[in-house]
């Protein structure tokens, strides 16, 4: 059987994959994993699933690349410009003088 | 069967890796790429597990209680080292036993440096320091290695190996401030391992040439591996005092680069298809171990089953 190791380096950090290990059955693979993942005090945790159990999800398809949830769909410099014109504050604006 | 299309398909994860990209155990990838993934991390396995044989060897004859354990730890991590590389290779499809038949048939390789005898605990310090620093520029060359999983594990590797380096140069210098013989047989040591340490990165082969660098399951050529290598212990080992026997080898101030004697590569070809002074002795020992561990793989599966 393969187990899938996770190991946690420090309390608070996420649990990471570390590696595999086969073994005839989840005894072993607790002491496998121990052994080859936290002889050295480098874990804090262990979490040990078989292969099998573990589903994955390997494709997010975007076809509409929907921009405005993320930071890259927007561009505000100019229109903040603008604003700060209408305003009468572009001289006071942070960065004001420096070239843009 | 398109092999027209195979091809692009082929191109185009030759380009994802070449760009920096990486590939997981259940991704596609080429016959060929997944075959020199096996060839070149089996390898590494079997040096990691061969190379504690010249250590063990002087487990029984360290000098303090305190060597003894430290020596017994260092080999225990390296036997780790070679279970978790071999659990790479299983999971693209080669099964440990079918490795470890490959190894002590003689089939497969294992790396140079470990056909050599360890004569005297200077060697063990130098083998700890200055084989494990050679060992540790390629390996954490491998960090970049376009097989994730194989890459990951090299993160662990790298910070037990950093322990070893510690512990062989702590080991060399208690040597050269004692006794006179004491440090004369450091510098033997450094002279018995000097050629070997230089064959460790392999020939110079350009790295446009090196199938293993085009894949990008190396990230460095051989010869800028020797040269990092050079460059961080020849200082290291001058400003002990110790000669290196290597009268051209000298770094040129302006491009940064280090000449050297030729290696003899023919002597290295040699050496690492089991024609090394100790290659014989290490695979009977090999042999007869596995032999003699049969039954406990016999009763851990019956158990299990
Ligand atoms: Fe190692
Ligand atoms: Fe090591």
């Amino acid at each position: 059987m393969i187990f899938e190791v996770f190991r946690q380096e420090r309390k608070g950090q996420p649990l990471q994959h570390a590696g595999t290990v086969d073994a005839p059955d989840e005894r072993f693979a607790e002491i496998y994993a121990r052994e080859q993942y936290g002889r050295r005090q480098e874990s804090v945790a262990l979490w040990l699933v078989p292969r099998e159990a573990v589903s994955e999800i390997g494709e997010f398809p975007d076809e509409f690349e929907m921009k405005y949830r993320r930071v890259d769909g927007y561009s505000i410099k100019a229109r903040l410009r603008e604003a700060r014109e209408r305003a009468g504050t572009l001289e006071a604006a942070p960065g004001a003088g420096a070239a843009e | 069967m398109d092999t027209q299309s195979m091809d692009a398909r082929t191109q185009e994860f030759l380009d994802y890796v070449q760009a920096g990209g990486q590939v997981e155990t259940g991704d596609w990838m080429p016959d060929e790429y997944r075959a020199k993934l096996v060839k070149f991390i089996e390898m590494h396995g079997n040096s990691e597990l061969m190379g504690v044989l010249p250590e063990r060897d002087w487990i029984l004859r360290a000098p303090t209680l305190q060597r003894k354990l430290a020596l017994t730890a260092k080999i225990q991590d390296e036997v780790g080292h070679a279970q978790l590389i071999y659990r790479v290779v299983e999971d693209l499809g080669k099964p440990r036993s079918a490795s470890l038949d490959d190894l002590v048939s003689g089939k497969a390789k294992f790396h140079n440096v470990f056909h050599y005898p360890t004569k005297t605990w200077g060697d063990v310090g130098v083998i700890a320091w200055l084989v494990d620093a050679a060992a540790i520029v390629s390996q954490k060359a491998l960090l970049k290695c376009s097989y994730a999983p194989y890459a990951r594990i090299m993160k662990k590797i790298c910070w037990e190996e950093s322990f070893h380096i510690l512990h062989g140069r702590d080991v060399i210098l208690a040597m050269v401030t004692g006794s006179r013989e004491q440090f004369a047989l450091v510098q033997e040591a450094v002279d018995r391992w000097w050629e070997p340490l230089m064959h460790f990165h392999g020939n110079p082969i350009p790295a446009e040439e090196d199938p293993m660098f085009i894949w990008r399951i190396k990230s460095q050529a051989n010869e800028d591996a020797r040269q990092e290598f050079l460059d961080g212990y020849v200082p290291q080992i001058r400003e002990l005092g110790l000669e290196i026997p290597d009268k051209a080898l000298a770094k040129d101030e302006e491009t940064g680069i280090w000449s050297y004697t030729e290696p003899d590569w023919e002597k290295l070809r040699a050496v690492v298809t089991g024609h090394g002074p100790a290659s014989e002795e290490r695979l009977s020992f090999r042999r007869l171990s596995r032999e003699d561990v049969a039954w406990v793989e016999r009763v851990v599966l019956a158990e299990a089953a």
